[in-house]
């Protein structure tokens, strides 16, 4: 005899009880597929500033195809080939445009105080993302393989030192650095900037600084939808 | 309702009824219609053609890498008078300290001294990785070749007299071989001249670069030889990348470079940080003061939200009318 | 090398000095651009969406 499956039971159309169903439905509740994937936004998200996140995104993927042609074809292809220093060159321009965006886009969320709302983190997760992209750029400029990476890797080597991090993370090692650039931080960027996104998703776009809707009154927050229940 | 630290607390004269906490609610307003999928898709498009045209218009900067044959054929002075001191002990990196050497304690802010917490994690002798273990790689003249024979004979005691010897003489000459006073500097001007000749026929590259194996991808050593000398140094001050010139800004060719970086190489054109006493304080530990005063500001900036003062700015200086400045003008309409 | 690019790239750029403020061209230009797209981005009119209730 077979044995029938269980039923979905009344929470969210889970199974009650497993890990899986209580991750389902607390994903469900704070990013629904109306908030990860919208066809609306508030009718105040009208404005130029409002395209350099998604232009620095775009940017970001301009540089990790670059980069993995860069990859695939080893540090100094780039030094003897034309195709290699057009590529080279596609990746510079890419990061040069991904920093000008990035730029644009931390000053409209300054001005627009875009923190606010409970959403600090989004704000903390921008400023990571930042700084962790000047230490992706960093390696980068340490791995070109010419007289700048030389230079930068004999100056910048004094600063690490003196605080100590050169100990481990040394600058003229053109393999750590390598591993470094093509690996590890272009995933911790990565991470780091999907974890951005999906916040900007759940709390939705910051309203305007004193922005009055008569229609929310003394109502307490409600930052998660509450999941319809499924038949 | 407890406010969220972050939010805005309305103004004492102001009742919270009057400001309710919109930004922390879901909005019950107008709705304007959006695409995310389209908007992801146009700027993909849009920034991958603006690339295509930077790349094909201006290219990138590639300069070629100094090389030692280089260094010895355009500066075999400046390259000898380097081999002495890598002999001696009183280069750059021979002096260094942590992480390369125990011949100085590294920098320290009061009791705060990590690069000496950390210890020698990247050894560098640069008596024999630079010169002793390059000359003895290959096949030497006769006179190099005698010249090794009599060093590896010495005593350390004794290497160390001739080669500091030789190195205070030559200093004294101004750097000129061939006006030092006569003396006993034992091997120490034929091993520096054989260490010359082996650069500028292009075989200490190919030498320094393996270190004696197959594979090798750490530079370190290599990069530090080429800074004891001048060849490195004038090449950069010529691009102006020298960091009181605000180099580290910058880029060889007429590229952009790294103008993200703006507020770390402002620290190093301040006089404070670059005045010609060795002894000055700030001068001498300017490395590890400017990282740590970055450190502290890239903590204001992600703390930016927990701020009184900084994250009312936005408020103060109002640039928020004019982007929402339609929102505002309908909400004062209805 | 196939590729053509816009004459004097390759050179060295120029600077502009002021005390100790010194900055290359090319830099200066990407912080105008930084500026004007700035500017540009919160005065230059959005397109009116279509409204929903």
């Amino acid at each position: 005899m077979t044995s029938t499956p269980p039923t979905a039971e009344s929470e969210g159309g889970t199974v009650s009880g497993t890990w899986t169903g209580g991750l389902r439905r607390a994903w469900m509740s704070k990013l629904p597929p109306e908030k990860l994937l919208p066809d609306r936004q508030p009718a105040y998200v009208a404005s130029w500033i409002y395209v350099f996140g998604v232009a620095t995104l775009a940017a970001f993927l301009v540089i990790l195809a670059s980069g993995l042609v860069l990859a695939f074809a080893g540090p100094t292809w780039y030094h003897t080939s034309s195709l290699g220093l057009f590529t080279n060159s596609m990746h510079f321009w890419s990061v040069q445009l991904f920093f000008v965006f990035m730029v644009v886009h931390l000053w409209g969320k300054f001005w627009m105080a875009a923190w606010r709302g409970r959403r600090a983190m989004t704000w903390i997760t921008g400023v990571v993302a930042f700084l962790a992209s000047i230490g992706t750029a960093f390696t980068g400029y340490l791995v070109q393989t010419n007289f700048d990476s030389q230079w930068i890797s004999f100056e910048a080597k004094d600063g690490l030192n003196a605080v100590g991090i050169g100990a481990f993370f040394n600058v003229a090692n053109l393999g750590q650095m390598l591993l470094l650039h093509a690996c590890l931080l272009p995933l911790v960027v990565g991470v780091i900037a999907v974890w951005h996104v999906l916040l900007v998703r759940r709390r939705g776009v910051v309203p305007p600084i004193d922005a009055m809707d008569t229609a929310v009154s003394t109502a307490p927050p409600v930052a998660d939808a509450v999941p319809e229940a499924r038949p | 309702m407890t406010a969220h630290p972050a939010d805005r607390e309305p103004a004492d004269h102001e009742p919270a009824a009057k400001h309710p906490d919109i930004a922390s609610r879901e909005w019950t307003g107008p709705w304007r219609r959006y695409d995310i999928v389209k908007e992801g898709v146009i700027a993909i498009v849009v920034v991958s053609i603006l690339t295509v045209l930077l790349a094909g218009l201006f290219s990138s900067p590639d300069e070629p890498p100094l090389t030692f044959q280089g260094w010895a054929s355009s500066a075999p002075d400046n390259f000898y008078a380097t081999a002495v001191q890598e002999l001696a002990g009183t280069s750059t990196s021979a002096g260094y300290g942590p992480p390369y050497n125990t011949a100085a304690d590294g920098v320290s802010i009061g009791p705060i001294a990590p690069q000496q917490w950390f210890g020698v994690t990247h050894p560098v002798d640069t008596v024999n990785d630079f010169v002793i273990t390059p000359l003895r790689s290959q096949q030497q003249s006769a006179g190099t070749t005698d010249a090794l024979a009599q060093w590896d004979a010495a005593g350390p005691d004794q290497q160390a007299a001739w080669a500091t010897a030789y190195d205070t003489a030559l200093t004294t000459a101004n750097g000129d071989a061939t006006a030092v006073a006569a003396g006993d500097y034992g091997p120490v001007p034929a091993l520096a001249q054989g260490l010359t000749d082996m650069a500028s026929a292009g075989a200490l590259d190919g030498i320094l670069t393996s270190q004696g194996g197959f594979y090798q991808t750490d530079s370190t050593k290599q990069i530090l030889f080429l800074g004891d000398g001048s060849a490195l140094d004038d090449a950069a001050t010529a691009a102006h990348l020298q960091g009181n010139t605000w180099g580290m800004m910058n880029e060889t060719g007429s590229y952009p470079g790294q103008a993200w970086l703006w507020l770390y190489s402002f620290w190093y054109q301040l006089p404070q940080f670059n005045s010609d006493n060795p002894d000055d304080y700030l001068t001498s530990h300017a490395d590890a003061i400017i990282f740590y005063v970055m450190a502290v500001l890239s903590l204001v900036l992600l703390l930016l939200p927990f701020i009184p003062g900084l994250r009312s700015i936005p408020r103060w200086i109002p640039l928020h009318r004019l982007i929402w400045r339609d929102f505002y003008r309908t909400q004062a309409n209805t | 090398m196939g590729i053509r690019y816009l004459a004097g790239v390759s050179d060295p750029a120029t600077y502009l000095s002021w005390g100790w403020l010194s900055i290359s061209v090319p830099n200066l230009i990407v912080i105008v651009v930084l500026i004007v797209l700035f500017v540009l981005a919160i005065v230059l009119p959005f397109p009116k969406g279509r409204d929903e209730s």
